[in-house]
């Protein structure tokens, strides 16, 4: 479902990057990884229509992500992947509930509160409906944004650094949430991670042979979008 | 319209940060609404007190005060005029109609006004207790004056020399209230209307009022009294103030005030001219207020700014993950606008009552409210100004952090 070819990214700055061919089946898991300044944010932000290749080939669910441009994309982004951020930036102001409506407004949709309610028992945070971010603790919000992740049934989802700052028994269960999350949708999963409990986390899950796409080290990059 | 909501939320979730901008802004639009509506008020006054008086006949000297004096009765009079000679003006073919003012004396410094049963028509002053007079010593209560007064038809009391009040008193030449006059938002509502021959009475050098003098002061100079006031001194030795001139033709406005000027001892005053030297006069000292309230409003730009830019960069991160949610970047740029046009909205409102309040509060302090702060609240339409300015800083202030939410790299701000 998820497939690149000689895809190539060029930074508005100069400097160019270039990424290893993946396929990613349906429902399947694929492990991103790679050192610091790799690219695995710009491939994140490649896969997710943000920024557009310079060349190559890119579908994601039959869609051919490298034409899209601007509204479509926005469109197609909001429809068809979930993001699960590494800081999770659930908004202060609103309470669960609203934090996961304000993605229908963030989308252009009508809000579903049906659908709200049905993930967020799905994640067994209901009853946290009506607190706001500040009132959660740190696993409680860690499913309120799978929650947001997941509310469109997006096709894809993508985790950045979903373990990072989390122990050992908090990273095994957020990797299970997340998979178990992921296959309740029947969507693929995209971790990006260096944290080698992840691997060993999936294994233990039944994941054993998870895609890996490994970016190697210092490709290229000259601006700000590194990781 | 779910915009307004989320923006509303936002905008609150910085109480307050979001407490002191509406301040701000609200003291800024406040001065601006109050400048506004004082000069509204004094326009609106002049073009009520000097409709239909197209020109001023008086004693020669500053044109400003005669006007001053005998239309708005706010100044003294330059001096007194023959009053033969302002009846003669009624045989000019130029002139519609000529109304005597004779000032001179005050009851609780209200202006006790000796003039004809025309002045009253002329402000088409409904008669609401009693009757107009119809003899010397009788008054009419302009509407202020009988409700500031509490006097009512068929009281007496005798005016004090000078137009200020503490003049000494005209203690033998009592007057009888005959009239009550209803609100007509006029100069007329704080004057003490009477016929000119009662002020001529008063300060001509010998009383002569015989048929008249029921009261005991009157009875007590009855010796002085030796003749009828308008038999004692001919018409052509009387004076009065100044005459009130309403011309048949427009045309005459070119050719009347010189021939008065140059033909007779008086000058003549365009009220409309006179009134417009003095609003630009006026005009100098509100440009300083106008600059100030501008100050205001700037600083409260800046500090609106201020907040947005920094809300903008706090939230840097969840308006990315709203990009990563599908939003395109107009929406979340038009999310941080619509935050600026609520605290826009709210302090358009504020501003614009706390500058009300002011003008009420001045009114009061000043006992201005019917000479040239009108009493009720206006809402002149040239008060959208000030929702306008108030969109227009707020925006202003928002947009650049409205372009940095647009154009931010979205992952790059969610690691």
């Amino acid at each position: 479902m998820l497939q690149t070819q000689e895809l190539r990214y060029a930074y508005p700055g100069g400097g160019e990057l270039a990424f290893p061919d993946v396929a990613l089946a349906q429902g399947g898991v694929l492990l991103l990884s790679g050192p610091s300044g790799s690219g695995k944010s710009t491939w994140l932000a490649l896969v997710a229509a943000l920024v557009a290749p310079r060349a190559g080939r890119l579908t994601v669910a039959g869609q051919d992500v490298a034409a899209l441009r601007g509204r479509a994309a926005d469109a197609w982004r909001a429809r068809s992947i979930g993001f699960l951020p590494q800081k999770l930036h659930l908004s202060a102001a609103l309470t669960v509930r609203d934090n996961l409506a304000l993605a229908y407004w963030a989308a252009g949709l009508p809000e579903n509160g049906e659908r709200i309610t049905q993930v967020l028992e799905a994640l067994g945070v209901q009853a946290l409906a009506g607190r706001v971010p500040s009132q959660l603790s740190g696993g409680q919000a860690q499913r309120v944004a799978l929650a947001r992740a997941v509310l469109m049934a997006p096709a894809l989802i993508l985790a950045d650094e979903p373990t990072a700052s989390l122990d050992d028994a908090a990273a095994a269960d957020a990797i299970g949430l997340l998979l178990q999350a992921a296959k309740a949708q029947q969507a693929s999963l995209v971790i990006a991670t260096h944290d080698a409990r992840v691997a060993q986390a999936l294994a233990a899950l039944g994941v054993s042979a998870p895609v890996q796409l490994t970016l190697p080290a210092g490709a290229a990059h000259t601006d700000g979008v590194n990781a | 319209m779910k915009t307004f909501a989320y923006a509303w939320r936002y905008l609150w979730a910085r109480p307050m940060g979001a407490l002191l901008n509406v301040l701000l802004l609200t003291l800024g639009l406040g001065s601006i609404t109050f400048l506004l509506l004082v000069s509204h008020h004094v326009e609106r006054a002049f073009d009520r007190d000097l409709a239909g008086i197209d020109v001023v006949v008086g004693a020669k000297g500053s044109p400003m005060q005669l006007i001053l004096a005998g239309v708005l009765h706010l100044d003294v009079p330059p001096g007194n005029v023959n009053f033969a000679a302002v009846q003669a003006l009624r045989k000019n073919p130029l002139v519609a109609e000529v109304i005597p003012i004779s000032l001179g004396d005050s009851f609780q410094s209200y202006r006790i006004v000796g003039t004809t049963q025309a002045y009253v028509a002329h402000y088409q002053a409904p008669v609401v207790q009693g009757r107009l007079w119809d003899a010397p010593m009788q008054v009419v209560l302009g509407a202020t004056v009988a409700r500031k007064l509490g006097m009512a038809v068929g009281q007496s009391f005798a005016g004090s020399h000078g137009l200020g009040g503490g003049g000494h008193s005209h203690g033998d030449h009592t007057y009888t209230v005959v009239g009550i006059l209803g609100a007509t938002g006029s100069v007329l509502d704080r004057l003490i209307l009477t016929d000119s021959a009662s002020v001529w009475r008063v300060h001509e050098p010998a009383p002569m009022d015989r048929g008249e003098g029921k009261d005991a002061h009157e009875a007590d100079h009855e010796d002085h009294d030796d003749g009828h006031a308008d038999e004692s001194i001919p018409d052509d030795k009387r004076e009065v103030t100044m005459a009130l001139v309403r011309y048949t033709t427009p045309m005459a406005a070119v050719s009347f005030p010189r021939w008065v000027n140059t033909n007779t001892d008086m000058q003549a005053a365009a009220p409309a001219l006179e009134v417009t030297r003095l609003l630009h006069m006026l005009g100098l000292g509100t440009d300083v207020l106008r600059a100030f309230a501008g100050m205001l409003l700037l600083t409260a730009g800046l500090s609106v700014f201020i907040a947005l830019w920094s809300a903008v960069r706090e939230r840097r991160g969840d308006l990315a993950l709203l990009r990563m949610l599908g939003a395109p970047a107009s929406r979340i740029a038009a999310l941080l606008l619509t935050e600026a046009l609520w605290l826009a909205l709210l302090s358009s409102a504020c501003g614009l009552a706390l500058g009300q309040l002011f003008v009420q509060g001045l009114g009061a302090m000043l006992g201005l409210e019917s000479a040239l702060l009108a009493a009720g609240m206006l809402w002149p339409s040239t008060l959208l100004l000030v929702p306008a300015l108030a969109v227009l800083v707020s925006l202003g202030a928002a947009l650049l952090p409205a372009w940095d939410a647009y154009r931010s790299e979205v992952l790059q701000l969610l690691q």
